[in-house]
């Protein structure tokens, strides 16, 4: 499936099936559902969210297979056996049958033995903090969730952005995570599954793009009134425009450090993406393990109603 | 003198809040003028304020759910066009600080002050006549949970005109609900809110846990109770499981916040992952509290509706028992983005699989019983149906979200906000309206109008996948929940369809007034006179429309399930032969008692004090309801002797209606 | 069909009933009493679960170790043991219907209660003297909550001990004073059950 270009645009799959119906609502709300894969879980561009993907259609497969003629046996049943058909054989007293009995307590159990296998083992293969296997290095990034933006340090480069993550493709991106103060949850739906970001506590998560695109990235747990803008977009470009975009940026504009870190900590909204040419050593850790006085000033400087 | 409190608390300068806030206080004092102007105060005082029976109790806790139905739905429709309309540079029309508290006062208003008084309502309603008893373990302690649970109501909708709301979500995660994060008193509301109307639950099931092991009919053993009987016994075991840690839960929050403490703050070392943990062992629990009496009502509607049996009865019941005791080991399905590790998250993604086992078993059996039956498509039946369909969907959406790394790309966006609306709508609405066109002839003497109520349902059913399939698409491209405005315009067109979708279900809302209204006009017409008109098995059927307060004349003797199915097969077979002399007795009943009205006024009192800060008032408050508290305790009068010629006179009354 | 049947006691309030039937109002109390007190231990559960896991969220302040006072919390301990017993005789002298053994078992126990209460307020005070308040860390503020969930927990009883021994003054051994005076023993055991755990976590296991 097409992926959208910037302006977000829907694909010529929802456009036509836009047009085609004209109040048949639930005919445009599936079409334009198979159009909402355009940036959704459903149109992957990296391992993570493919495998995820995968997975879920797995998942659901399984159940509609013993789901949808559930739904249709009562249906018909209830029909057949309406009370205005003399056709239909009346029981009143029917209420037991040992092996109805089994059968309706192993259909549920098989499908959950199934299912409840490929929860563990996906559970597993898919763990957040598991490394992607791959020849190529990974690329550490350190994200804080503040309020209300996202910052992202890249350690080993000694720069950093806020809103925007550039990385290369096909290199594995390792994660580690935390927040400033109010838990968020870190998710670019078109590379993979997501993770809490929360203050004091470090997450781990590896993602990795396999194309070229700009894909937009989120929180996805509610924060505070700035919470609906509190939108990335990550960048996924060629190793070689990856470098070059690393020199540009190294060195030039605003260097983040402890005081500079401060002030992009004051609460604000709808940031526009901006990056830093250099950063503090070990300023990560230090955000996570903040040095007490424990009652600090941050009620004041926080945002009153 | 006055704590936080000051004419700024006072939305002066939001127009949307002081119109809705006018027009609220309107509506109340037109209905309080109304009841003044016709004189009914003292027969509401004498018998609904101060009532302990349990029916007249369920009929409150209904009506109060109803109420609560129409609050949480306006938050619905405005959610839903704010959404249809923020797109791109548009800020629609509910700024942040004003749609953040929308969602928090939705979730908080429909699960607790509509779902749980409308499941409780029932259960108070129904229990007592199904064990085949005259009344719950303890009454006036009944009156008590019920009004408590209205204080919580009165306090969440007087945050809509004093102060504000929680804008944090319906559970108030910390950090975002600490003192840092929320100075406002609007998680201040919250918490006083649920905790005062927590232990109304509390004592709820403590009193329903009570009368079902140890008041039933004679002859009336575990094997023989009605279904509804088992999952509201699994439904009140859950709630005194769960709500206790709660109440922790809560207290600890408000330690943090009124004293200063650290148990989840972000300095001090505090855990705010704790919150989450505790808040989910109440909260995976809550949810079974409200589907099984659900399951309950589905079992008995349709066994009745079929003519037949329950298929499967002790299957019914071992699943029941299992979904009780499994809803304790699932919670931390709640956040598997949490990274807890592989097998902590294994481990709960599978044991939430198998919790689906029991439940799975429920469908199938109750497809089995309208086999061979002769189904009547009356309104409860409907419902049930409907609820079936749509509940199956909505397991197995859930189900799905219990795999964990489909969780990870599907935890907290939309196509989680539409899975359990599917169970919820789909499960506990669908059951309570179920319920609540079951029992109403047993409650009022006569039927609801039957085109109405399937008007009502069939909006209902289709503005539910309106508005709520089209989440799971959003959900699926990408979409959280709680956002104000968004970006990405090819989300607008679904989430107009599901605006639509609220807007039908909003039509059958107005079906459902005015199915109420059109039936108490024609109630004449539709008088039930044999107190049985679906011709029902369980005992409530055994007794008038209405019963009397102490429900049976004569205990009820059951010898075994579907105890009143029995007695009219024996009395067909007996035919022709004289009926045997009834040998009346004296009824003792519980006396009236205003300490549940008092006792809540001051919780009122005590909760709106703390929550700004006035600490003389708190001090009356608890003072007073401590004195409430022995004057109960000195009381000489409890019980009123109904004497017998009483008792005769009504039910020979009933049985000469029966003859005709 | 296999049902279980099972017996109640006491139908006398129900003449008529045949086998089984509600059970009596004393039962009923107990029984209702008794899922309460349930209800209350999970909710000190839930306290219990989360002091343990910020028994070591000190935050760099005090820990255990340094701030408990192994004697003190002894008598303590010993004052709530036993007030249980006295309390017990207080049950006996009831069922005996004996007034003056009633209220002098009942004040026993009213003083026991109220010297566990006075050594524990001592041992908060000396804490908060020395800095050690619940404001300093997770874990300070998980031991006052916890010891003092409990210690409020005493103070209601202690009221409610006041208030039943004025109903008996007043109204004497009516069965539904008993009947609340059964509801009191039966939460002032709970208290000491509670006491056991809270003194072997908090007190044994998080003093060394």
């Amino acid at each position: 499936m097409a992926r959208p270009d910037a302006g977000g645009r829907a694909d010529p799959l929802s456009g036509r099936a836009r047009r085609l119906i004209d109040g048949r609502i639930f005919a445009l709300a599936i079409a334009s559902a198979l159009g909402g894969c355009s940036s959704g879980v459903l149109d992957p561009q990296g391992p993570i969210a493919s495998a995820e993907k995968t997975i879920l259609l797995n998942s659901l497969g399984i159940m509609l297979a013993i789901v949808l003629p559930t739904i249709l046996a009562t249906l018909g049943v209830a029909w057949w056996f309406r009370a205005s058909n003399t056709r239909a054989r009346y029981l009143p007293d029917w209420e037991y049958s040992g092996r109805l009995e089994m059968i309706v307590w192993s259909i549920p159990a098989m499908t959950v033995l199934l299912l409840g296998g490929i929860g563990w083992v996906s559970s597993h293969d898919l763990d957040p903090p598991r490394p992607i296997p791959s020849t190529t290095n990974p690329i550490e990034v350190e994200v804080v969730s503040l309020d209300w933006k996202w910052l992202f340090i890249y350690p080993d480069l000694g720069i950093a952005s806020v809103n925007r993550l550039t990385v290369p493709v096909g290199a594995p991106i390792s994660f580690t995570l935390t927040s400033s103060g109010v838990m968020n949850s870190f998710f670019v739906p078109q590379l993979g599954g997501q993770i809490y970001t929360m203050a004091g506590m470090q997450t781990h998560l590896h993602l990795q793009a396999d194309k070229p695109g700009a894909y937009p990235g989120l929180s996805a747990q509610f924060s505070g009134d700035g919470f609906a803008d509190m939108r990335f977009t990550v960048e996924a470009v060629s190793p070689d425009q990856f470098t070059q975009w690393v020199t540009a940026t190294r060195g030039k504009g605003p260097a983040l450090d402890p005081k500079s870190y401060a002030a992009l900590a004051q609460p604000s909204e709808a940031v526009p993406a901006s990056t830093y040419g250099a950063v503090t050593q070990d300023l990560f850790q230090a955000i996570v393990h903040p040095n007490p006085p424990a009652d600090s000033g941050h009620a004041q400087t926080h945002k009153e109603n | 003198m006055l704590g936080k409190l000051s004419w700024s608390a006072f939305p002066i300068n939001e127009p949307i809040d002081i119109v809705a806030s006018a027009l609220m206080i309107l509506a109340v004092v037109a209905i309080l003028a109304w009841i003044t102007v016709k004189g009914w105060w003292p027969y509401l005082w004498r018998e609904w304020l101060t009532s302990v029976d349990h029916k007249r109790i369920g009929v409150m806790y209904c009506v109060l759910a109803l109420v609560m139905l129409l609050r949480g739905f306006v938050d619905a429709i405005m959610m839903r066009s704010q959404q249809a309309i923020a797109v791109g540079n548009a800020p629609g029309y509910l700024p942040p600080e004003h749609y953040d508290q929308i969602f928090s006062a939705h979730g908080t208003i429909m699960i607790f002050f509509m779902a749980m008084p409308f499941m409780i309502g029932l259960m108070n309603f129904a229990l007592p006549l199904q064990l085949g008893v005259r009344d719950v373990a303890f009454p006036t302690l009944n009156s008590v949970s019920l009004w408590l649970n209205a204080s919580g109501v009165l306090l969440t909708n007087i945050s809509l005109v004093v102060g504000e709301f929680a804008r944090t979500g319906w559970l108030a995660y910390p950090p975002l609900s600490e003192l840092q994060f929320s100075p406002g008193v609007g998680v201040d509301y919250y918490l006083w809110a649920l905790q005062i109307s927590g232990v109304g639950t509390l004592l709820t099931g403590i009193n329903f846990v009570t009368t079902i092991l140890k008041m039933r009919a004679p002859g009336m053993t575990y094997m023989r109770m009605p279904v509804f009987c088992w999952t509201a016994l699994a439904s009140n075991l859950l709630i005194v499981a769960a709500f206790p840690i709660l109440t922790a839960t809560f207290a600890m929050l408000l330690l943090d916040r009124y004293l200063g403490f650290h148990f989840f703050t972000v300095d001090g070392d505090g855990n705010p992952m704790m919150y989450i943990n505790l808040i989910w062992a109440w909260g995976h629990p809550e949810v079974y509290i409200l589907i099984l009496p659900a399951f309950g009502i589905f079992s008995e509607v349709i066994s009745t509706f079929s003519g037949k049996p329950l298929f499967g009865y002790r299957s019914m019941v071992a699943a029941t028992m299992a979904i009780c005791i499994l809803s304790f080991l699932v919670w931390l399905h709640h956040f598997f983005t949490m990274g807890a590790g592989a097998d902590v998250n294994g481990f709960f993604g599978v044991m939430t699989m198998i919790i689906a086992v029991p439940t799975g078993v429920k469908i199938y059996n109750w497809l089995f019983t309208m086999y061979g039956g002769r189904v009547r498509f009356t309104v409860p039946i409907l419902w049930s149906l409907g609820f079936m369909v749509t509940f199956i969907l909505g397991g197995m959406t859930g189900v799905l979200l219990a795999v964990p790394p489909a969780d990870f790309v599907l935890h907290n966006s939309l196509f989680l906000i539409a899975h359990f609306h599917n169970v919820i709508i789909g499960g506990v609405v669908f059951g309570a309206f179920a319920g609540y066109t079951y029992w109403f002839p047993k409650a009022f003497g006569f039927t609801l109008h039957e085109g109405l109520g399937k008007a009502a349902f069939w909006c209902w059913f289709i503005g539910f996948y309106l508005a709520f399939m089209p989440l799971y698409a959003l959900g699926l491209m990408g979409m959280t929940r709680r956002m104000q405005h968004y970006e990405d315009p090819s989300w607008q067109p679904l989430l107009l369809i599901a605006a639509a979708g609220a807007v039908v279900i909003l039509v059958g809302i107005v079906f459902t007034i005015l199915q109420l209204v059109v039936s108490i006009r024609t109630r004449d017409q539709r008088r039930d006179l044999t107190g049985d008109p679906w011709d029902g098995r369980t005992l409530e059927w055994s007794t008038p429309s209405p019963p009397p307060s102490w429900n049976f004349a004569v205990m009820p003797l059951v010898e075994g399930e579907d105890a009143f199915w029995r007695m009219k097969r024996k009395a067909r077979a007996e035919q022709g032969r004289p009926a045997e002399a009834v040998d009346y007795e004296p009824i003792e009943m519980p006396v009236n008692s205003a300490t549940g009205f008092i006792t809540a006024f001051f919780a009122v009192i005590t909760g709106f004090a703390l929550i700004w800060y006035i600490w003389w008032m708190v001090g009356l408050g608890l003072l007073g309801a401590f004195a409430t508290t022995l004057v109960f305790a000195w009381r000489e009068i409890e019980e009123i002797e109904i004497p017998v010629e009483e008792v005769a006179r009504i039910d020979r009354a009933y049985r000469a209606g029966l003859v005709q | 069909m296999s049902a279980i049947t099972i017996s109640h006691g006491g139908h006398g309030a129900h003449a008529g009933a045949h086998e089984g039937g509600p059970a009596s109002k004393r039962i009923i109390v107990a029984y209702g009493f008794w899922i309460f007190l349930l209800s209350d231990i999970v909710m000190f559960s839930a306290i219990f679960a989360t002091y343990a896991v910020l028994s070591r969220a000190t935050a760099g302040g005090p820990g255990g170790a340094e701030l408990f006072n192994p004697t003190s919390v002894a008598i303590e301990t010993a004052c709530l043991l036993a007030s249980s017993f006295t309390c017990g005789l207080m049950s006996l002298a009831i069922n005996e219907e004996h007034r003056t053994a009633t209220y002098l078992s009942a004040a026993v126990t009213f003083l026991l209660g109220a010297a566990f209460l006075t050594l524990e307020l001592r041992e908060f005070a000396g804490m908060i003297a020395v800095g050690a308040t619940p404001q300093r860390s997770a874990f300070l503020s998980a031991f006052f909550t916890l010891v003092g969930c409990h210690g409020a927990h005493v103070s209601v009883g202690l009221l409610w001990l006041v208030v039943m021994m004025a109903q008996v003054a007043g109204k004497g051994f009516k069965p539904r004073i008993m009947r609340r005076l059964a509801c009191f023993s039966l939460f002032w055991h709970a208290l000491d059950i509670i006491w056991v755990a809270l003194f072997s976590i908090v007190y044994l296991m998080g003093g060394r």
